[in-house]
């Protein structure tokens, strides 16, 4: 009897150690009125706009916060067929690159415009990762209206950072490569010391219009250039590029640049570079880039190939760079609102430094340097240091903050973020994100004056926070009040594309500032029609010219015969709406493009090239009326050199 | 009277019948967890292999410079087999023989095995631990990895978690059938002796 009893306590206690051997999920729960905080009444408007980056889709995401709700894909590197860009004639030009039409990109930062280091949110810049592009986005019209290609960069990670009065945007290179002429980029990859330059780019903007300009190119070492983030207030006339592979390694560099136990914050006194030029120091280097602009009288984008650009090398003009070191490949680098604290987030590191302006300034002063590369003085450590966070947690990325004093550092690896006083350097407060976040986000975290209140997450592991898609899944974020001392979880919303970082900034600075339709008196585009009576067909040798106008709901002319295979058939079709949110589509079978979306008062062509004889319908896209279904056409396809009439009608009856 | 009583035959037969199991089911695991490991990683340990998510653990592991785990890391995978299959037979033979000195030596292989594979385990898991590749990515100074032997323990990011796998739960019950056989076996010849 005793035996039994022994026997079946054993197996008791046994399957309760195997069952209990899991420990508990991490906190699924949300506490209090969490969902009163981001509940948005039907009718009422987010009290953010929230401009994030789509990484891998390359283009921009727009949401509102604290709802989470997506209001807008906004084109930027990436064709969009449901809107033409990138397919229609007038679009083209804006992907165009030195490498031709180029249809994708990473777009992964975002930076709004800033005027004395706030938030004036008239643009908002984004990179192109792959083939280095800076973009400038209107947000009177949320559209991408300038493009320019960066010359000299393999990869344009460490941008597009604005400095305070967003007098300059960055683009610092990820990938070094060699520069000059052909002869001198063919090269061995084993010769990456002695051959390859790490190039950072400073592109002006125009302070009225936006336009801009690569204002001059800084030579730097064959590092991989992370980040970067303006001085700004006390420190505005510098910028800081986060290094890594500053072992300057050429393979595996998952190992081989992981060795250094510090590598460097490049600081970069910009106003010095300025200098140097006034006092034509520079050197005009031959390079070629494509520079593309729209144009909202035309409704036209223009490419123009550049070929010149002028460098710097700070080996030979002094006091340009200092590095600072930083411990194990920083990858954000970020400057407090105050402009004095720099906070250098190494992916690798068990600590997290921040370095004193002030210091660094000071160490300068003194020359109280460890060493140097090439002449560019290395700064050291201890000398610039404010202090270590201590026991910040692990993977430590980027920093924002709330103006209030404190800090919050994104950790990737223990998957949380982490609020800490820049005084101070305590850590007060941790919360866990699900998983892994990469960049955070609080509305004017990176400007001189943050709006607090609330903090996104964005994640690079998102597992079993949705309703499961197959293998490839929403990227998660999640949205936290960080209006009390302590950090609640608030929401759970799933992104487009790869988010990255983004931007948010009151809803108030643009709400009312809203481009409502294009005024067709003021359209200047070469083939509008400013009324029905225009709409006509032309045929110029091989190519016919449409000239459609749409209105609720009739395209004229909406009969068109004598086209012949083989033609090229331009459709230039203006919305003569004059009305807010009245677009028009226009979607022909067989075109191998895409359709157009056709804003009222714009004009926008496309091209069609029939491959065979027959009749092909042509319709309205967008749902315009009641009557959307009749909004209609044919077009009358004969075989190449036939002799069927060029004829076309709207309206009249048989 | 050095036999054993036909209660305990049948249990040293019973006993080495479920080390069989050996053969069928896995004998230990080790399971991680993280934040961004929520269902938790686990790898199952078995006579002659490995089995679960050895594959993501090393890709995992390689960050902090862990050795790569796979089956030429542990030889005892080629002769375990034979030691199970020597203490099996043994076990039978107790049972045929039905001899008391046949049962002590039954139980304390199987004693000596358990303690054998505790002990190897140990030095496995301080060499996985300890001897990390001085190229590895992330570096915490002072920081060493050893896998728990029994239990939890937290190590950076993760929460690890090792103990007996179902095949190991059975050997304990058999070594649980033996005790009992041994014990009563023992306290029978104390009585004989008293008498």
């Amino acid at each position: 009897m005793k035996t039994r009893l022994w026997l079946m306590a054993g197996v008791a206690v046994a399957v309760a150690f195997a069952y209990g051997c899991k420990p508990k999920g991490a906190q699924t729960a949300i506490s209090g009125d969490a969902a009163s905080k981001v509940y948005v009444a039907p009718g009422q408007h987010d009290e953010f706009y929230n401009i994030v980056s789509g990484g891998f889709n390359g283009q921009m995401s727009v949401m509102g916060l604290p709802s989470g709700r997506v209001l807008k894909i906004l084109p930027v590197f990436s064709v969009h067929p449901e809107n033409g860009w990138g397919f229609s004639e007038e679009t083209k030009p804006m992907l165009n690159t030195s490498h031709g039409f180029v249809p994708w990109d990473d777009l992964h930062h975002i930076a709004i415009s800033t005027t004395n280091a706030e938030h004036d949110a008239r643009w908002a810049f984004g990179n192109a990762n792959n083939t280095p592009r800076i973009a400038r986005v209107d947000l009177t019209s949320f559209k991408t209206v300038e493009i320019i290609e960066i010359p000299n960069s393999g990869g344009n990670h460490s941008s597009p950072f604005i400095t305070e009065n967003t007098e300059y945007v960055v683009a610092g290179t990820r990938f070094s490569v060699p520069t000059g002429n052909d002869n001198d980029r063919d090269v061995g990859i084993d010769t990456y010391k002695d051959n390859f330059r790490g190039t950072i780019s400073f592109i002006s903007v125009d302070k009225d219009h936006g336009d801009m300009d690569i204002a001059f190119q800084l030579e730097a070492p064959p590092f991989n250039f992370d980040l970067a983030r303006a001085g700004k207030k006390k420190s505005h006339g510098w910028f800081f590029f986060s290094t890594y592979n500053t072992e300057m390694a050429h393979t595996l560099l998952e190992v081989n640049a992981s060795q250094k136990d510090k590598d460097f914050i490049m600081a970069v006194n910009w106003k010095k570079a300025e200098e140097y030029i006034a006092a034509g120091k520079g050197k005009k280097v031959p390079v070629k880039y494509a520079h593309n602009k729209w144009d909202e009288s035309t409704h036209t984008a223009t490419s123009t190939i550049r070929t010149e650009v002028l460098s710097l090398d700070p080996r030979e003009l002094k006091d340009i760079v200092y590095f600072i070191p930083c411990p194990k490949s920083p990858h954000g680098t970020d400057t407090d609102p105050t402009g004095e604290y720099i906070i250098g987030s190494g992916k690798l590191a068990a600590i997290i430094p921040v370095f004193s302006f002030t210091k660094m300034l000071a160490a300068i002063e003194k020359q109280d340097f460890e060493g140097n590369i090439d002449g560019m003085p290395v700064l050291k450590y201890e000398s610039v240091l404010h202090g270590e966070v201590a026991k910040p947690g692990l993977g430590p990325l980027h920093t924002e903050f709330d103006g209030k004093g404190f800090a919050y550092t994104s950790m990737f690896v223990s998957s949380e973020i982490v609020k800490w006083n820049i005084e101070t350097l305590e850590v007060v407060d941790r919360v866990p994100t699900y998983y892994s976040v990469g960049h955070l986000s609080i509305p004017g975290g990176p400007t001189g004056k943050p709006h607090g209140k609330y903090m996104v997450a964005y994640n690079k592991i998102t597992k079993d926070r949705y309703l499961p898609t197959g293998p490839e899944l929403a990227h998660s974020a999640q949205l936290y009040d960080i209006s009390g001392d302590k950090m609640q979880l608030l929401l759970d919303f799933p992104t487009i594309g790869e988010p990255h970082y983004a931007e948010a900034f009151p809803a108030s600075l643009i709400k009312d500032k809203q481009v409502k339709f294009y005024k067709l008196e003021e359209n200047n585009h070469p083939h509008v029609l400013k009324g029905i009576n225009d709409a006509r067909v032309e045929r110029d040798g091989n190519k016919v010219h449409i000239y459609l106008t749409s209105i609720r709901s009739n395209f004229r002319p909406d009969n068109i015969e004598g086209i012949k295979v083989g033609d090229e058939v331009y459709f230039h079709m203006t919305n003569l709406e004059q009305d807010w949110d009245v677009p028009h589509g226009l979607a022909i079978k067989g075109a191998n493009t895409a359709e157009l979306l056709v804003m009222p008062g714009e004009t926008a062509t496309l091209k069609w090239v029939p491959d065979r004889t027959g009749v092909f319908p042509f319709y309205c896209t967008d749902f315009c009326s009641a009557l959307h279904q009749e909004m209609q056409g044919y077009l009358r396809v004969s075989p190449a050199g036939s002799n069927t009439p060029l004829k076309f009608s709207t309206g009249i009856a048989e | 009277m050095n036999n054993i009583s036909p209660t305990n035959r049948i249990l040293a037969l019973i006993a080495a019948a479920l080390m069989v199991s050996a053969y069928f089911t896995p004998l230990w695991q080790i399971s991680l967890w993280a934040p961004q490991y929520p269902e938790g990683l686990n790898m199952k340990i078995w006579i002659d292999r490995l089995s679960g998510d050895v594959e993501i653990i090393n890709g995992v592991n390689h960050y902090i410079g862990m050795q790569h785990i796979g089956e030429e890391m542990f030889p005892e995978f080629t002769y375990l087999i034979y030691v199970f299959g020597f203490i099996i037979g043994f076990g039978m033979l107790t049972a045929a023989i039905a001899k008391r000195w046949a049962l002590y030596s039954f139980f304390g292989m199987i004693i000596l095995l358990g303690i054998g594979v505790l002990i190897d385990m140990y030095l496995w898991g301080y060499d996985y631990g300890h001897n990390l590749d001085q190229t590895a990515a992330i570096k915490v100074p002072g920081m060493a990895y050893q896998p728990p032997l029994l239990g939890y323990k937290e190590l950076l990011n993760f929460l690890a978690y090792s103990g007996p796998d179902t095949g190991g739960w059975i050997l304990g019950v058999s070594a649980l059938l033996l005790t009992i056989a041994v014990f009563t076996e023992w306290r029978k010849k104390k009585k004989t002796h008293t008498f």
